[in-house]
């Protein structure tokens, strides 16, 4: 039988491994309260709260976030357009190179994002589109449909499609069922994706490189930032802003992921 | 005029023939079966009257009107679906309501409806629950409710009752009948089970290959086969081949018989081995090889059993061997227009 009560190894295995993951991270919030500026000194020399200020008024934080929130918006709502539509026809009808279709959709997630970031770069230099706001938007979007695609996809295949009949032959249009019937069965699976999506666009690093032209988003800002010896500490309180802003969302879709079984696996 | 009248109505998808040149009239108010086994075309034949399906050739007459051209939410008939097809979002009532809802009808009004149409399939009170919290008889009912609150001129079911258990199913038979006696409605029910069929309906359309073999009353059905599928497919009658037959009558057409006709003789017309036998409570089921074909029969418990390997003798009433003289016209149409 097995004791309610984990071994004292078992324990301080479990704690090691959690120290693991999240000691690096605890430091970067320490840091960030840190008296010194210019390298990493531990334990910190004293706290303070300045750098909260001083990150406060500097004008090419507010850029880069103003930047990083607009990017990963804009591929969000795109990646939820395009990502239902194609799982709506991936799941909903049958039709020459369907299969291959659901895998050429899964692919970008499973390339490096140097190789994304390259073809991207290369594509764009190839039809001469300048590098702006729109390259990075399309950059972040390979990805961002993938995870929406996944989700509703998913989803699709759990609701009955006998639903989309029912709901015709009581009486509703296809308006009416996409707004009754569809919307409220995918609602919950196109919210977590979006969130995730969300998350992904925000901190993405890699691809960003390749798309952006001058432009810095928060992440490539944080990089740049690393090198210079000056005010080391701002770049911890943002760290600490993005993992707020990206952890809140997947928060989020934890929480309503959960016990949607109910909800979506009804009909069969 | 008829509820529901096919003319010449085919479905075809690409070589198949999923229903193919169908003629049939349902009368208003008849409770009327489709029987066949998957994929005779029963199903498909549902799904034409509700505009799921539109046909390759012919034409499909509600009350009179044609309805090739309507859309499901434009045709006067509702459907029980086979899986119930229950919104899993919307609680009972707003899943009862969702007709009247789309229909434009006020919450307050919709949902006295809705209320009413539970108290009719004896779930009042179970309005605030939730799909997933109800058993599979209970969202079957939901689901008729669902589909009569709409006050439907044809009510179509699409083996609604499959998927009960035996004891539910047998209950549920009873209360869809007397249901469709007090409304008056014309039920259409689709069913692989020949007994739910013969138990249920006023009159039975039997499927095979996507035509229909044979329409007619149960007893008709069960007694007076006209073709030896139906024979067979309809309560497993014996079927005795032509050769046989024109020796024993002198007729030029297969037979059927049902098991419960056949009698053990000292003497008869018909010699038989016996190869089984199978307790079945109030009857015993006897197998035969008779001459090569092989018979059944149904013998009373008072009557004494022969045992395995015995050689006997059939015999029967001359009126319980029924000639299925149709047969020449075998795989063509046989229902013709009757009753409606």
């Amino acid at each position: 039988m097995h004791s309610d009560r984990a071994s004292l190894k078992l324990k301080i295995a479990a704690a090691a491994g959690l120290l693991f993951l999240h000691l690096p991270i605890a430091l970067i919030f320490v840091y960030a309260f840190t008296t010194e500026e210019k390298s990493f000194q531990w334990p910190p020399p004293g706290y303070t709260l300045k750098w909260f200020a001083a990150t406060w008024n500097r004008p090419d934080v507010w850029e880069a976030m103003a930047l990083s929130l607009k990017v990963a918006a804009i591929s969000t709502l795109l990646a939820m357009i395009l990502g239902t539509l194609c799982a709506a026809a991936v799941s909903r009808t049958k039709f020459f190179g369907r299969e291959s279709i659901s895998l050429l959709v899964i692919l970008p997630i499973a390339l490096p994002g140097v190789v994304t970031g390259i073809a991207l770069r290369s594509a764009f230099s190839i039809a001469e589109v300048p590098f702006s706001t729109w390259t990075i938007v399309l950059g972040h979007a390979t990805f961002c449909v993938v995870i929406v695609y996944n989700n509703a996809v998913a989803r699709f295949r759990r609701t009955s499609g006998s639903l989309i009949e029912a709901s015709m032959d009581l009486g509703a249009n296809l308006f009416q069922t996409l707004r009754h019937v569809i919307l409220p069965n995918i609602a919950t699976a196109l919210v977590v994706g979006g969130m995730l999506a969300f998350a992904l666009s925000f901190d993405e690093v890699i691809v960003t490189t390749f798309t952006a032209g001058q432009q810095q988003t928060l992440p490539i800002w944080m990089l740049e930032e690393l090198v210079r010896p000056r005010e080391r500490p701002v770049t911890n309180v943002v760290a600490m802003v993005v993992v707020l802003v990206t952890l809140l969302p997947i928060l989020g879709a934890y929480y309503l992921t959960r016990g949607t079984e109910a909800v979506a696996g009804q009909g069969k | 005029m008829p509820a529901v009248s096919f003319d010449h109505v085919s479905r075809h998808f690409g070589a198949v023939k999923a229903v193919d040149d169908v003629i049939l009239d349902i009368a208003e108010g008849e409770f009327f079966a489709m029987l066949g086994p998957s994929g005779s075309g029963k199903t498909t034949c549902l799904r034409l009257i509700a505009g799921f399906e539109r046909p390759t050739g012919g034409d499909i007459r509600i009350f009179g009107a044609p309805v090739a051209d309507l859309p499901p939410y434009k045709r006067q008939v509702n459907t029980v679906f086979q899986d119930y097809a229950l919104f899993p979002h919307l609680n009972v009532r707003d899943n009862v309501a969702y007709g009247l809802m789309i229909a434009g009808r006020g919450k307050r009004e919709r949902h006295a409806e809705a209320e009413a149409a539970l108290e009719m399939v004896r779930l009042g009170g179970y309005g605030s629950r939730k799909p997933s919290e109800l058993s599979g008889g209970q969202r079957q009912r939901v689901a008729l409710a669902r589909a009569l609150v709409n006050k439907p001129r044809v009510l179509l079911l699409d083996e609604p009752l499959g998927a009960l258990d035996l004891k539910l199913r047998e209950q549920m038979q009873e209360e869809l009948k007397t249901l469709q006696r007090q409304l008056g409605i014309t039920f259409v029910f689709v069913t692989h089970d020949q007994g739910e069929a013969l138990s249920m309906a006023d009159r039975v359309a039997v499927f095979n290959d996507g035509k229909i073999i044979q329409v007619g009353s149960p007893e008709d059905i069960y007694f007076r086969p006209e073709v030896p599928f139906v024979a067979d497919f309809v309560g497993s009658s014996n079927v005795l081949p032509e050769a046989l037959v024109a020796r024993l009558t002198g007729e030029t057409c297969p037979a059927a018989i049902r098991p419960e006709r056949l009698r053990l003789a000292p003497e008869g017309p018909l010699k038989a081995r016996v190869t089984g036998l199978s307790f079945l409570g109030l009857s015993t089921r006897v197998s035969f090889d008779a001459e090569g074909t092989r018979l059944t029969a149904l013998l009373p418990q008072d009557v004494a059993r022969p045992r395995e390997g015995d050689e006997v003798a059939l015999t029967w009433a001359p009126e319980d061997l029924h000639l299925m003289r149709a047969s020449e016209r075998a795989g063509q149409q046989v229902g013709q227009r009757v009753g409606a």
